[in-house]
Order: C-alpha cells, then sequence, then structure tokens
C-alpha cells in the first residue's frame, strides 16, 4: 500500500528526515515512536502533503502511484487522513458544512453525486457514535472552543466519516485523558479492517495498549534506527530513549 | 487635476444654478446653503493633509468630466419593472432613488397611520416644521467638506417618518440607481425620522444600471428617539468605476437603538462616513461593517462615536479582505465626554490581505474623559491562515474551496449581527457570490454590476 524508500525532507534548508524506508501493507498497523524532535511529525507531515517541508530526497508510493506527486486534496481524496497532533480551530466554519463539504468533494472525485441531506445526517449520527461524541459538537465551528480531548475525539470523528485507506495518526494520545484516549483508540479499532491501514505516531507506549501494532519502528535523528514486533514498544517503555542516544 | 481646482469647479457649478437649486427646494433646504458654502470653502476637497483623509486620496477618483442634473431624469422604461427583488420571505415596501431624486413612478403600499416614505423635496414642502425640526440639524458641515458639498447641492432623497410608538412591520427597502448615459454627478440627501418608541428596518441598496462612471455625493440623517428601534442595512454594489461618497450622521435620544450593517461588495472608490452622537441615556449603538476589494479599489470606513450621555454602550465591528492592489483604510474615533459615565465602547477592525500589493491603513482611536468606563479597541492586519488552510485541504477540499470558506467564515461575523433573518440570508447570498466572483445581483432583479 505504502513504500517509503530512503525519504529526506528539509525545512528551512534544515535536512529532518534523512533517509526514511518503511513499508505498509493493507490491515497493517504501524506505530512510530521516538523521542522529541526525531522528525516523526514531520514524517506525518510530508506524507499528508504539507508544502511547508521540501522533500530532498527518495520516494513514496502510495498504491502504485507517486504520492509525491499529489497535492493535499489530493491525497486525502484517494483515502490518507492525517489525525492532526494540534487540531487546527476555524471559527465561522461549522463542522456540518466541513464535512459535508469534505465529502462532497471526495465523491466529485470520485465521480459520484452530491450526498443527499437525510444520507449526510444519517452518517453523521452513525458515525458520532463510534467517537462517543456528543451533537453539541458537531454543531460548533470547527474545533473552536473544543477541549483537549474533544478535539482529538473529533479528528477520529472526521476520519470515521471519510473511511481512509491509510490513516496517520500525529500523537492522537497527546493531552489526553484516559478515558478520552480508550475511546479514541476504540473508535481506530472499530475502523480496523483487512484493507486499510494505520501509522500511529506516538512518544508514549501507553496508547499501544490499546491499539495493538503490527509493527514497531524507532525513529531517531530523521532515521529509522529500530524495527520490530509489539514487544518493542513495551522495552521502550522500560529502558526510554536514551539508550538509543549511546547506540547512534 | 488639484483638490483647489476641483473645489472651484464645484463652487463654480453651484453658483452658476444657485437659482435652479433654490427653484426646486424649500426654504428649509435652501437656508441650510450659506453655512455650507462657507465652510465647503473653508474646508475645501480632502487632501492627503486632511488627517481624517490621510489615507484616502480622493483625487483620482474625483476628478474628470462629469454632467449634473438638475431635475429628475426621465426614461421610458418604467424602472419598477426591472425590480423584482425575490427576497422569498421577506416582503419589503421598496423605494426607489433615481440619481440622488426620489422616483416619480415609485409605488409605494399603503402605510400604518402616519407614516411617511415619500420625497424630501415634497416632504419639505408638505411637512415644513416637521422636515425644518430634523433637517441638516444633525449633519455638521463644519466636520466635513464632503458633508457641506451635499447640503450645499442637496435637493432630493428619501424622507422616512415613524410617529411615535408605530412599530413597521415591513422593512423599507431603498433602492439607489445610477442610470445615465454620461459621467454622473449625483448628490442624495436622505432623512429618517423616528419617533420615541417606534421600530423600523431599512435595507439600502446601492446600484449603478450602467456602465457610465457615477460620483455620489450622499448623505443620510438619522433621528432615533428615545426607546425608538432602527434597523439599517446597507449593500452598496456600484459598478467599478463609480465613487461613492457616503455620510450618515445620527442622532440617538434615551434608551434608543441602532444597529447598522454595511456591506460593500463592489465599487471603484467607497468612503462610508459615519457620525453618532448617543446624546440619551441608555442609548446603544451598534456599527458594522465588512468589505472586499480587488484590483484599484479603495474602501474606507470614518466611525465617530460620541458618547455623551451617561450608560450608553457602543460596539463596532468592521472587517475588510483586499485583493490585488486595492487599499483600504479604517480610522475609528470613540469619544466619551465627561459627563458620560458607564459607558461600554467596543472597537475591532480585523482585515485580510491577499496578496503582496494590496494595502490597509488602520487607526483605533480612544479619546475619553470619564473614569468609569470599559472601553477596548484593537485592530488587525493578517493573511489568510495557512494552517486552517492545510488542515481543510487534507480532508480532501481543494485550495480554492478551502480558500473560499475561510474567507466566508471571516464575513460571517459581520453578516451575522445582521438581525433580520430573511436579510441576512440574502446577504450571506451575495457575499459568497461575490466571493466566487460571480455577479453580484439578486435573482429575478435586472441590476448587474460590471
Amino acid at each position: 500500500m505504502l513504500e517509503i524508500k530512503d525519504l529526506r525532507a528539509a525545512i528551512d534548508g534544515k535536512e529532518i528526515l534523512k533517509g526514511i524506508t518503511l513499508s505498509v501493507k493493507p490491515g497493517e498497523v504501524h506505530a512510530v515512536m521516538g523521542p522529541n524532535g526525531s522528525g516523526k511529525s514531520t514524517l506525518a507531515s510530508v506524507l499528508a502533503g504539507r508544502e511547508t517541508f521540501e522533500v530532498t530526497g527518495g520516494s513514496v508510493s502510495y498504491l502504485g502511484e507517486d504520492l509525491l506527486e499529489l497535492p493535499a486534496e489530493d491525497r486525502a481524496r484517494k483515502g490518507i487522513f492525517l489525525g492532526f497532533q494540534y487540531p487546527v480551530e476555524i471559527p465561522g466554519v461549522s463542522m456540518v458544512n466541513f464535512m459535508k463539504t469534505a465529502i462532497n468533494e471526495q465523491r466529485k472525485f470520485k465521480g459520484m453525486d452530491p450526498i443527499s441531506a437525510s444520507d449526510f445526517l444519517k452518517l453523521m449520527r452513525e458515525k458520532k457514535e463510534i467517537v462517543e461524541i456528543t451533537s453539541s459538537l458537531t454543531n460548533r465551528s470547527v474545533n473552536e472552543g473544543f477541549s483537549g480531548g474533544e478535539k482529538k475525539k473529533n479528528e477520529i470523528f472526521q476520519m470515521a466519516m471519510l473511511e481512509p485507506k491509510l490513516a496517520i495518526l500525529d500523537e492522537t494520545d497527546s493531552g489526553l485523558d484516559i478515558d478520552a484516549l480508550r475511546i479514541v483508540a476504540n473508535g481506530v479499532n472499530k475502523l480496523r479492517n483487512k484493507d486499510n491501514a494505520t501509522i500511529v505516531i506516538t512518544h508514549y507506549q501507553r496508547l499501544l495498549d490499546h491499539i495493538v501494532p503490527d509493527h514497531v519502528h524507532v525513529l531517531y535523528k530523521g532515521r529509522i534506527v529500530k524495527s520490530s514486533g509489539k514487544e518493542l514498544a513495551l522495552e521502550l517503555e522500560e529502558k526510554g530513549y536514551d539508550w538509543l542516544k549511546e547506540e547512534n | 487635476m488639484t483638490p483647489i481646482e476641483l473645489q472651484e469647479e464645484l463652487t463654480s457649478l453651484y453658483t452658476q444654478h444657485a437659482d435652479t437649486i433654490a427653484k426646486s427646494s424649500s426654504e428649509t433646504i435652501n437656508n441650510r446653503r450659506v453655512k455650507a458654502m462657507e465652510d465647503f470653502v473653508r474646508l475645501g476637497i480632502p487632501s492627503k493633509k486632511t488627517e481624517e483623509y490621510r489615507y484616502t486620496n480622493l483625487m483620482p477618483y474625483l476628478k474628470g468630466e462629469y454632467t449634473y442634473e438638475l431635475a429628475p431624469a426621465r426614461f421610458s422604461v418604467d424602472l419598477n419593472d426591472l425590480f423584482r427583488c425575490d427576497i422569498p420571505t421577506l416582503d419589503t415596501n421598496i423605494v426607489l432613488a433615481l440619481n440622488g431624486f426620489f422616483y416619480e413612478k415609485n409605488q409605494i403600499d399603503r402605510l400604518p397611520e402616519g407614516v411617511i416614505i415619500s420625497s424630501l423635496a415634497k416632504a419639505s414642502l408638505e411637512y415644513p416644521e416637521l422636515v425644518n425640526q430634523h433637517y441638516s440639524r444633525y449633519a455638521d458641515t463644519s466636520l466635513d467638506s464632503l458633508a457641506a458639498l451635499n447640503t450645499l447641492f442637496a435637493q432630493d432623497g428619501i424622507f422616512i417618518y415613524v410617529p411615535k410608538n408605530v412599530v413597521l412591520d415591513k422593512p423599507i427597502q431603498i433602492i439607489n440607481v445610477g442610470f445615465s448615459l454620461q459621467n454622473l454627478r449625483i448628490t442624495r440627501r436622505n432623512l429618517f425620522v423616528a419617533e420615541a418608541g417606534s421600530q423600523a428596518s431599512i435595507l439600502i441598496c446601492d446600484h449603478t444600471l450602467c456602465k457610465s462612471s457615477f460620483i455620489t455625493n450622499s448623505l443620510t440623517e438619522v433621528y432615533v428617539g428615545e426607546n425608538a428601534r432602527l434597523d439599517i442595512v446597507r449593500m452598496q454594489n456600484e459598478n467599478d468605476k463609480s465613487s461613492l461618497i457616503n455620510n450618515s450622521f445620527i442622532y440617538q435620544a434615551a434608551n434608543s437603538h441602532l444597529s447598522s450593517n454595511t456591506i460593500s461588495l463592489h465599487g471603484g472608490l467607497i468612503r462610508n462616513n459615519v457620525f453618532t452622537k448617543l446624546d440619551g441615556k441608555g442609548a446603544n449603538n451598534e456599527t458594522y461593517g465588512l468589505f472586499f476589494c480587488k484590483e484599484d479599489q479603495h474602501v474606507a470606513s470614518f466611525t465617530h462615536i460620541h458618547h455623551a450621555k451617561p450608560n450608553c454602550t457602543s460596539d463596532q465591528l468592521f472587517k475588510g479582505v483586499l485583493d490585488d492592489n486595492a487599499t483600504g483604510a479604517f480610522n475609528g474615533k470613540i469619544l466619551v465626554d465627561k459627563y458620560a459615565s458607564k459607558t461600554l465602547a467596543y472597537q475591532r477592525n480585523h482585515n485580510i490581505l491577499l496578496s503582496k500589493q494590496a494595502k490597509m491603513n488602520t487607526k483605533p482611536q480612544l479619546e475619553i474623559y470619564n473614569d468609569d468606563v470599559k472601553c477596548s479597541h484593537g485592530a488587525t492586519v493578517g493573511q489568510i491562515n495557512e494552517e486552517a488552510l492545510f488542515y481543510l485541504r487534507s480532508r480532501g477540499i481543494a485550495r480554492k474551496e478551502a480558500h473560499h470558506l475561510l474567507m466566508y467564515a471571516f464575513a460571517d461575523e459581520v453578516i451575522s449581527k445582521i438581525s433580520l433573518e430573511p436579510l441576512r440570508e440574502r446577504m450571506n447570498d451575495m457575499v459568497e457570490k461575490r466571493l466566487r466572483g460571480e455577479l453580484s445581483h439578486c435573482e429575478n432583479c435586472a441590476i448587474q454590476h460590471n
């Protein structure tokens, strides 16, 4: 599904990703862990198409296509979803209008007619249940005045609405209390199937108690320094990241 | 052409036609011309040296060859047939003004007893005392030379009178039309009087009906009596070769409420001056504005809110979006008298620049002579929020559509303050069309901007 080969990316001339190679197959969950500043969020941003980062080398193929050639909106329409570490507040744009526009843009891209009002409402209702989100949240402006937990739930709600093939969740656990963490993780698990894949970016192991990964990768100074099964996460929890600094 | 040359041209235009102008008007209107002439001669056409017009260079817009009409133009077409304003759930009393004059074929519905919607010239003859009591009592011609110029040339416009305790359910819709085969200078003078305890809402649409260039000098005086409520919505939608100078002088008595929303969609130069005096305890004023400008347009908002009595509140919000080489200015002043304790006065001005060349000057001012007040002001000039843009795009929304959503959200804060729902919806619609670059004309309405 996703083949990242020797990916390099820089911001303001400073190289952050220094050659990343990673392969994700349908049905898999990959966890990318690593200390602060190792390039985790940069990897997520580059995959989602944020232009502030300049790709300086390597390639990314997604469903057989050159992902790096596509603008952010086309990547989303083709099934890539980025769960933001810091979801943006957009006063004046209602959640309903936002989701309706997003869904219809996706449908237009697939050559489908816009969704009917009743189907849309039904879809909203259905997906809200997955993340235990209250009606009042979807009546408000996008993320405006949402608590940290509500913002993260809202990310998973959007993911549920858009049904991506590849979801990249950037530190979705940061700032969540244990209940919100459970709800968010449950949401992700409910959306898992054999055809889609998830990349979970996290600093801590605790999210991985709920979302069990098939592969764990450790990112350090812009490179994947270790890849293994889920037991690697436990090892990291125990040993911290200091050993990395000694080895690399 | 220099400001002085233009001033001379205009004074000689007046002198040349003074007799005709006087003959068409009542004593009330004529009586105010002497002082207006003195003020105009003394103040001159505003130049860069005039503090209030420092960021609005009028000369490029006001010079050129223009004709002037001393009597209402006559056309074979009936403007009533051209206007079928279809704000679906909004039934309005439509009043047309053609080139500044009350349109002779206006078909005004039956009004509640005592309510007057009429030509100002005619009203000043029919109700001399009433008009004399208000006409040119609020417009201080020594404050603005273009207000002086308006008073000098004033012949006609719309007069609205709502008697004590009368509530007008049906909004009044004034449609100002510029229609001329030659470039034309227009003087337009309105007077709205809402007596104590009355309520009314007025929608004013400014249009040009052809491609000629118009320079309109418009002045509206508004009296809001005790406990009266008046809501005014303006939609400025002239062609981009035209200039509109729009002065409003508002007087509010105790516990009165006035809201004004000015939405500027198209026009070459738009200058909105609002002078408000809160002259009775507990008066409440809301002055809002929203503008979009592009190419070489200039839109300027100037406000002067004078808190003269205690316990009054005022709230101002002005927002602007500027593209291409457009320039804009906001100059807002809150003046709190020493007697005006317990004043609450707020002012905000936010602008978005969409191009590197667009320019916005903003100058919020507070002048306070009382200790017991709450006042605040804030101004920002920024770009579109790139983070928000990326967030929307990451959900599959195309850049153009995402941009549109953000612009619309920016505008919504002002539009949502329009209290009359059908009007608010219509303005939403017009702004939406403006943002999409479609022709900003109402459905079924033959008026099109260029």
